[in-house]
């Protein structure tokens, strides 16, 4: 093109998300089923989930306290006086055909979130972002359709209700998203405060975290929120970046080209990598709320409240800025090692029997954890202790073995555990640091590759690596790499 | 006719048999039955187990309770395991449920035998019975006219002697007004003190079980044996429940007995009236100070409870949808279609008329000039309740303005069916016990009932008045010929 475009109008996306989680309770939020997930369909059911004649829901005391617990590390306000509401619509799926929820009461509002995102120089970057409110509900049950995917066009449906009556909290976010990652990043550290309070296992593939997402775009600088679409289905937090960054440019791309963005439900689909749409929105749908009768108030007790605070962990927003602090960790490791409760505990409990946190923060975050993920265990299943890691890392800052030997003998520590102190010991893995025995190594390493040593004085000088490979191999590894590496430059250079 | 305490006695001296008095019972009914048709559903052979279990026990000389052996009918809104419990629907018609209602749970445990599953309106929407999807239940004092609701079959069953005492349902005056209609004693307890765990919802607010019986010592053996905080029931009380037969007594001097104005007016049978006021002054006579007590709200009750039964009603009725149990439409084009000829097929006109209410009333834009207008009335009748029991220990009022009306007066016209609970109604938007106790009969020989309302968990005061009545009176010494 030759003539100058016009100025491009530049747009901003509004994103708030609705959060289900699935709380790790025993038996259901209203009767003593297993609350556990099973591929085995309607064996985890009884007569209260089925929603049958004449029987009553009793509030699980455990769901309380999680939701109340979520609210806590959510920062939100804890009602006083909570109630639920029967949420009435119908679908095979849904037993009595209303959900019991809670509508204008919820047990936690007016909360926030900070999440933290990198910049280019890897600097932290933090945002509040706000939580409007969080409820208790029970789950519904699960269709599988014969002959479709879906309900219209299947010759018949079967209803799986091991779900039904699972409990459930929904968070709902204020619009304060304004991208797919920032999106993808919230979702991300909800699950991980759950996960820390170990109210919830937030596994996306099994649907125990579900994030919906409302989405609308308008010019910056304008001041009404565009028409707001909402879209499900997304099965990683990946999905939900990508579907908000193709949404984004979907309604961009409708704006700009005239058309009237519709107030709709659409679907991620995987595959193609876009939204479709699933149904359009007439009005707001009406679900003729009212007060749950069958259930009395929810009434949490200053002193029950005040007990259940202080059994809240530190959670990862706390942990990550004092990491960076404390331990001089830079922002990446500290999001890191935070990401997982266990593992930050382990570092943790490393540190505090003296470990050197960034050493300590390495190990973790390297062969540890390359351990970890090819043996698909967790942290709380190996062998080797916090107080052994400690160890570790002060026999290396100590100049007592290499880096080197603390990789060898790694394996070992991990499968069948012990004292590194000891496993050197026995093996005499000291390093040698003494200056007459190197030069004694490299002395005999240099008599016994004359043409090699020709090759480096010739100007071969990457031959270095292989002298120090001889000299480490006549030594077992134990010589101390920075004072070989001097010393054999010395002679190879005399 | 024989009271619960008459056939203990026989029991325990092995004069007769549990087996015997069932047997009894069985007979009675299959006499009796054709003419009135109280019962939907006869369990004989389970009864003749249970009295045999009973008789074992005897020979065995362990002890038994007063209800071992005793012949019980069961309202059929009541689920009870292995037993088929329609609610009197076409919609349940074949539903059994797999689970015990509490307190059939508990009158079982307590060695009482259940001879059937009794009929009323369905779901228990009716002040007549004749709402049942089945059959018309007779009222044994004329079998033209209905025996009341919607607990009618169980009531019929205690007045024509099919069985000793029933259950019943209470949730705008379905247990008071029938027992009025049939002259035999019946009793709302107060909301909480019995579980509904297993009953069949209707307006879950409002439902309470309660007791049948020819006299007010059945009722409290009964009552004794049903209530009690159940873990099962969120809205259960956590209270000690007393023993109710601890307050019969002939002594009453002092009660301060207060009468409901309002209950009074028009639409009040002349005859219902003095009969009442008859009573009235047999409990002055008695030494009660009787004084007359305004409950100015009182006549709103029938408005807010047909908004807020209803709206219940509609959400409780939701789950009759054909997907789990129950009826279900046949060859349903789609899942809508389903739902809807499953709906339309499997419930009754009143039903349907109560659904339709109470989602009406719940609809957005609705809910606050209906749902939310008729809880504050719910309150202020409360608090009217609250006034009047700050000056008496208990109201007294008629339990129905008529006796007992012919089979289809009222069918084609609800308003004036839904009237016959007006004086019943409030004391369940209060959450209060009462009970009716025969107190007359009109002069075509239908029977009367006299309502006594006491405070939130005085049923004792209750006991108190109408044992005190009853012992005063030979009204519940009549029978109707059968």
């Amino acid at each position: 093109m030759t003539t100058a475009a016009p100025a491009k109008t530049q747009y901003e996306a509004i994103i708030g998300l609705e959060t289900h989680c699935q709380l790790s309770t025993e038996t259901k939020i209203f009767s003593d089923s297993s609350a556990k997930f099973t591929t085995e369909p309607n064996t985890h059911i009884d007569p209260i989930c089925m929603g049958m004649p004449g029987v009553l829901p009793v509030l699980n005391q455990k769901v309380l306290e999680y939701a109340v617990k979520a609210g806590l590390a959510l920062n939100c306000q804890i009602a006083p006086y909570s109630k639920f509401d029967r949420k009435q619509y119908f679908y095979p799926d849904l037993p009595k055909n209303y959900q019991i929820s809670q509508f204008d009461l919820p047990i936690a509002e007016h909360g926030w979130v900070e999440i933290e995102m990198l910049d280019a120089e890897n600097n932290p970057v933090r945002k509040r972002i706000g939580v409007t409110r969080l409820h208790m509900e029970e789950d519904a049950g699960k269709l599988v359709h014969g002959g479709s995917e879906r309900l219209s066009g299947s010759t018949y449906s079967l209803v799986d209700y091991n779900r039904a009556g699972v409990p459930l909290v929904e968070i709902v976010s204020e619009p304060d998203l304004r991208s797919g990652q920032e999106a993808a990043e919230y979702a991300q550290e909800v699950r991980r405060i759950m996960r820390y309070l170990g109210v919830s296992d937030g596994n996306m593939q099994e649907g125990s975290l579900r994030c919906d997402v409302n989405i609308s775009v308008r010019p910056i600088g304008q001041k009404e929120f565009g028409t707001k679409v909402e879209i499900k289905n997304m099965n990683s937090f990946n999905a939900i970046q990508r579907a908000i960054e193709h949404e984004i440019e979907r309604q961009i791309a409708a704006i700009e080209s005239g058309e009237r963005i519709l107030q709709e439900t659409r679907l991620w689909e995987e595959g193609s990598q876009r939204t479709i749409s699933m149904r359009i929105k007439e009005g707001s749908s009406d679900y003729r709320y009212f007060p749950e009768p069958d259930l009395g108030a929810i009434e949490v007790p200053s002193d029950q409240l005040d007990h259940w605070r202080s059994e809240l962990p530190e959670l990862p927003y706390q942990k990550r800025p004092r990491y960076e602090t404390n331990f001089g960790l830079s922002a990446y490791d500290a999001r890191v090692l935070t990401d997982d409760r266990d593992i930050a505990e382990y570092f943790e409990a490393a540190v505090a029997a003296k470990a050197n946190p960034k050493q300590a923060a390495n190990w973790i975050m390297g062969d540890i954890s390359a351990y970890l993920n090819n043996e698909r265990k967790t942290i709380k299943e190996i062998s080797l202790t916090a107080i052994a890691l400690a160890e570790l890392t002060a026999l290396i800052d100590a100049n007592t073995i290499s880096n080197k030997i603390g990789k060898d003998i790694l394996p070992e520590l991990l499968t069948q555990g012990g004292s590194p102190n000891a496993i050197v010991e026995r093996e005499g893995l000291v390093q040698i640091s003494d200056s007459g025995a190197i030069e004694m190594a490299i002395e005999a390493v240099i008599a016994a590759n004359p043409k090699e040593l020709e090759q480096y004085r010739g100007g071969k000088t990457k031959l270095l690596g292989f002298f120090v490979g001889q000299v480490m191999k006549q030594t077992g590894g134990r010589a101390d790499p920075k004072m070989t590496n001097q010393l054999l430059a010395k002679k190879l250079n005399a | 006719m024989a009271s619960i305490r008459e056939l203990h006695q026989q029991l325990i001296h092995k004069e007769r048999s549990a087996v015997e008095i069932t047997q009894e019972a069985l007979d009675r009914i299959q006499t009796i039955e054709p003419k009135i048709h109280s019962f939907l559903h006869l369990t004989s052979d389970r009864a003749l187990e249970q009295a045999q279990q009973v008789d074992a026990k005897i020979a065995a000389g362990d002890e038994i309770g007063l209800l071992a052996g005793i012949p019980i009918g069961i309202k059929d809104n009541l689920c009870t395991q292995g037993i088929p419990t329609t609610c009197a629907s076409r919609i349940l018609q074949n539903f059994v449920p797999p689970y015990e209602s509490t307190v059939t749970q508990k009158l079982a445990d307590a060695g009482s035998v259940m001879v059937g599953k009794t009929n009323m309106d369905e779901f228990a929407m009716g002040g007549s019975t004749e709402t049942s999807a089945y059959q018309l239940t007779a009222n044994p004092w004329d079998a033209s006219r209905v025996p009341g609701g919607s607990s009618g079959g169980s009531a019929a069953a205690v007045a024509a002697n099919e069985c000793v005492v029933s259950l019943g349902s209470d949730t705008g005056g379905s247990i008071r007004q029938p027992a009025s209609f049939c002259g035999i004693v019946g009793m709302k307890p107060t909301y909480g003190l019995v579980s509904r765990y297993g009953l069949v919802a209707f307006a879950s607010s409002l439902d309470q079980i309660g007791p049948f019986g020819r006299s007010v010592e059945d009722t409290a053996i009964l009552l004794n044996a049903i209530a009690g905080y159940d873990p099962k029931d969120a809205t259960s009380l956590k209270v000690d429940v007393p023993d109710y037969t601890q307050f019969l007594t002939p002594d009453i001097k002092g009660k301060k007995v207060g009468v409901i104005r309002e209950t009074f007016g028009d639409g009040l049978d002349p005859e219902v009236e003095k009969t009442i006021r008859a009573a009235i002054a047999q409990l002055k006579d008695l030494g009660a100070e009787i004084q007359e007590i305004s409950c100015p709200r009182f006549r709103y009750g029938i408005a807010a409870y047909y908004i807020i039964a209803p709206s219940e009603a509609s959400a409780n009725l939701a789950r009759y949808d054909g997907v789990r149990y129950g009826a279900r439409a046949e060859d349903a084009e789609n899942l809508m279609d389903m739902y809807l000829r499953t709906r339309s097929e499997g419930f009754g006109a009143e039903v349907k008329r109560r659904i339709m209410i109470g989602t009406y009333v719940l609809s957005a834009g609705y809910y606050d000039a209906y749902y939310l207008q008729a809880q504050k009335v719910r309150t202020l009748i409360k608090q009217d309740f609250e006034q009047a029991f700050s000056q008496v220990d208990v109201l007294v009022s008629p339990t129905a303005p008529t006796t007992a009306f012919k089979m289809g007066e009222k069918t084609a016209d609800p308003l004036s069916m839904y009237l016959t609970d007006l004086m019943t109604i409030p004391v369940n938007l209060a959450g209060l016990p009462g009970m009716s106790v025969p107190c007359g009969f009109d002069a075509q020989g239908m029977p009367i009932g006299l309502q006594i309302v006491g405070n939130v968990l005085r049923e004792d005061q209750i006991f108190q008045v109408a044992s005190a009545y009853e012992r005063s009176t030979e009204w519940h010494k009549h029978s109707p010929k059968l």
